[in-house]
Order: structure tokens, then sequence, then C-alpha cells
């Protein structure tokens, strides 16, 4: 459905009532493949690993993220890469999501785990970053805006929300780039890559950013390149891959190419 | 020979007595419908079937999912009737609310992003409830606006919810969106031929889904207003 039904992954624990077992022996409800039918069927880019290592029924497991983000730093700024693909249990909702969420002209947030959780909270960010702004007559750094997110989830803890963000954009002190997520934690760094063709994708980045200085056009070619490299191997990852760059001006939506083409275009420079 | 039917794991659950179940009050139940809209160049249409059912029973065969919120807008609702009640009440209380404030009706665009957050409030106890909004923006285009049960949205051209979804969306994707497709001419899309469509595509999912049927409620919103069309569908 729409950007419905979900996959209710194990771990993801919001209520009890989202996850009643009905009774019946008929099981019709649970018929439908992919749609389950209990309360809190929501879209989400999480994969559910139903296997508890045997680890006890309270442990709630670090579940996937069916999803491919990436950031990194350079010399020019930093280059946010990501895919497009939402998916509910096996079938694929959407192939058209933006995962990366415009916060403010200077600030980028991607979208990895519960898309309504993302998307929600990273709306509100972006009012708390205005209010910073009216108030201090300043532009909000990339580490304040970060530990907002970070401090407002950081409340709902325990209570289910899933989401794996990454903070980019430009203040005073040049780049900047975070990593914050709804377990509580927020760490700045270089690169990341979060979701579920995030090894892959890091094999690649990690391969090209070996040389130091990389221009503006071979960054976005990398992120390209990983992203596409990540949706070919990864199920769960697909649709388009969109390519932001953040700069001292702001940010700057580089290129949205469909896999298929980038596929067609990379076997088409290997011959 | 036994029915088999998929369990809350995704594996075949075996439809036979396996020993004492706890049973639980739930306060959601599934109604079925499917819900499915398009946006045209100039026109929008929102289409559900009519069939309400729990479980094994039908409850109504007249029971539409569609709902006019403004001259410009229409929403269809589908999962849990109950929640699709209260919703829509509550989206027609806000909307009024708007209007008197602000002395204007309220937009596709801002309905949809109103109907987010109306849904993220209850993020621990979600509206069981799949939305598509279907309308024209401020520049006269069609808009079709799809949700999640807790509040994540985007806009598209064309999308299908509810229990047949996935039997429609990939039917879609081929004669709208001509994904896929090579050497094909991509003609755009106008009214006469989407509603014909949008026909064919419930007659299939009737054929196949047992919680698609009774009868089809096409709405068709145009700057001229709301056109209303009911075609009969598979009883069975």
């Amino acid at each position: 459905m729409a950007l419905a039904s979900v996959l209710q992954s194990e771990s993801v624990d919001f209520s009890n009532y989202g996850r009643q077992r009905h009774g019946f022996a008929s099981g019709l409800y649970e018929a439908e493949l992919g749609l389950e039918s209990v309360g809190g069927d929501r879209l989400s880019f999480a994969l559910s690993t139903s296997c508890s290592n045997g680890d006890g029924p309270d442990r709630k497991i670090e579940f996937l993220h069916g999803t491919t983000t990436l950031a990194f730093k350079f010399q020019h700024g930093v280059i946010v890469a990501v895919d497009s693909r939402a998916t509910a249990g096996s079938y694929i909702a959407s192939q058209t999501v933006k995962k990366v969420i415009e916060i403010n002209p200077y600030l980028l947030g991607t979208m990895a785990g519960g898309a309504a959780d993302c998307s929600f909270w990273e709306r509100l960010l972006a009012r708390q970053c205005r209010v910073y702004e009216l108030r201090n007559k300043e532009r909000i750094s990339v580490a304040a805006a970060s530990k907002l997110l970070a401090n407002m989830v950081y409340q709902y803890k325990g209570m289910g929300l899933s989401m794996g963000t990454m903070v980019c954009g430009w203040d005073k002190t040049g780049p900047g780039l975070y990593y914050v997520d709804s377990e509580g934690n927020r760490v700045c760094g270089d690169l990341f890559a979060v979701g579920s063709g995030s090894m892959y994708a890091y094999g690649i980045v990690d391969s090209g950013l070996k040389q130091k200085d990389l221009t503006v056009e071979e960054a976005c070619d990398l992120g390209r390149r990983a992203i596409y490299q990540a949706t070919y191997r990864d199920a769960y990852s697909g649709g388009q891959v969109n390519l932001y760059h953040v700069h001292s001006e702001g940010w700057t939506r580089v290129s949205q190419s469909d896999v298929l083409m980038l596929h067609q275009q990379y076997q088409a420079e290997k011959a | 020979m036994f029915a088999q039917v998929y369990g809350d794991n995704g594996k075949m659950k075996e439809y036979h007595y396996s020993g004492p179940v706890e049973h639980r009050f739930s306060p959601y139940s599934f109604n079925g419908g499917t819900v499915l809209a398009v946006a045209g160049e100039d026109f929008a249409i929102v289409a559900s079937d009519t069939r309400l059912s729990e479980g094994y029973s039908i409850h109504s065969r007249d029971s539409p999912k569609c709902y006019k919120l403004t001259n410009t807008t229409v929403i269809g609702c589908s999962g849990f009737h109950g929640d699709c009640l209260t919703l829509t009440k509550i989206i027609d209380a806000r909307l009024k609310m708007y209007k008197h404030s602000n002395n204007k009706s309220m937009t596709s665009g801002a309905i949809a992003a109103m109907l987010s957050t109306i849904l993220y409030g209850r993020r621990f106890f979600p509206y069981y409830v799949y939305n598509i909004i279907g309308g024209l923006d401020e520049e006269g285009k069609g808009a079709v606006y799809s949700f999640d049960p807790v509040g994540s949205y985007q806009r598209d051209t064309y999308k299908a919810g509810g229990s047949a979804s996935a039997m429609l969306q990939p039917l879609l994707d081929n004669q709208i969106g001509f994904k896929n497709m090579e050497g094909v001419q991509h003609l755009p899309l106008n009214q006469e031929k989407a509603v014909q469509l949008v026909k064919d595509v419930f007659i299939s999912a009737a054929e196949r889904d047992v919680y698609t049927g009774d009868a089809l409620r096409i709405c068709i919103v145009t700057k001229e207003g709301i056109k209303e069309e009911t075609v009969p569908l598979r009883k069975d």
C-alpha cells in the first residue's frame, strides 16, 4: 500500500496494542503477504531481523535499516548521497522517496529508519533552528543543530522511535557532519554510511577517499558510485541516487540519477 | 486438506488446533478495502471500492471510502473503519477551524501537511488507516499525496492503497508510469482514459482480492468541482 504498510519489526515495540496476535485460529488477517494487519504498520526503511540470536525475548536487537545513505566531508564541503527505496516487508512501497530533508538552506538531514519519525523530527528541528536564528541573530551551527535533534529524541528513548540520520551543513567552523540516532548516539565524523547497504557503500568511499584532494566533480562521482554499488548488491536499496553538495554558500542539489541509467553508463565505461 | 495461511512471522501457519492460545482484546480490526488516486494535468481521480468486511464476513456492500474534504480535495481512507471515521471527523473539524481563522479553504498541500502531523500525534497508538489524498494544487494541476499510518507522506502521480494495493500498483506503474518499457511513447493521461483505466484496474483487483468488490466509487476532481460515479463490481 501506499507508503503504508510495513514490516513490523520485532525490535520496534511501540506499544502493546500494535502487536496483538488475534486469537482466532483462522489467522485470516495475517494472510496478506507482507501486509501485516497489525496496527502500527508504517513505512520504514527497516529490515526485521527475526533471529533473536537466542538472547532472550526482552533483548532489543539493533535491526538494519533497509536503505543506503552516506555523507562524507572533503576539501570543498560535504557530499550527501542517498537511495530512494522504501520497503514494507518484501513489497517495494515506493521508489521515489526523498531521503534527504532540507532543514534550511545550509543544513541537510538524511533519513533512515522510520520515515515518519525522520521527517517529523527533522521538520521540528527546522522550526527550532529558525527560532534560534531569530533569537540569536545568527545561523545555528551544525553541532548545535545536531545536539537539538539528539536531545529531542533522547526523551523518547526506549519508546520505539526509529531514526538514523546524518545532519550535514556548513557553519563558521567549516563543513560539519554529525550522525544522530534514536538510541541517543551523536557523533561527529568525516564519513558515515547508514543502512543495510552501508557496508557496500563504505567499501567504495573508503577506497576513493585515499587520494587526499578531490575536486567537487570527483567527490560527486564517488558518492554516486558508492550508492549505486550498494543498490546493486543490497536488495533493500534501489530507485534513484539523490546527490547533494553542501558548501560555504549552502547546499545544492547536484543530481538525481536512476540506478538503471547509472548501470548502463558504468557498463559502457567498462567496455 | 487444510487451508494454509501466513502467520505473523511470515511462515506458513497450519490451520488446525495447535494448543491453547491466549486471546487478548485488540483495539484494531481490519475492515479491508482498496483506494486509488491518480493525478492528471488538470484533474485528479480518487476511487475506492465500497465493501466493508471483517474476517470472513461482509458488513456492508455500500460503504465507500472516499470522503470529500473541500471543493478541490478528496481523501480516501482504508484500513480500520473506526479510525477512518474518527480521522475524517477530525480533519473536517480542523478544516473548519482553518476556514474560520484564515478566511480561506485549505489547499491540498496544506491538508496533506496537516494530516501528517495529526497522524504523528498518535505515534504511539496509531490510527490504523492508509490515506491517500487526491486533489488540485494551487496551480490547478492534479496532486496525489499518499500516507502511511503514522504520517510519513509524499506527493505522487498515482498511488494505490489498501488490501489490493500490491496488485494494483504494478499495473499503474506500467500503464501510467511506463516503467521499464523501452521504445514506448509517453502519452500524457487524459481524463477519459484515466477513468477507464481506474475501472479496469478495480475490476482486476476484485477478481483476485477477497476484500475488494461490490461496487466502485470514483470521485473526479476538476476545477468545476467534484463529480461522483458508481460502477458495479463482482459481489462474490
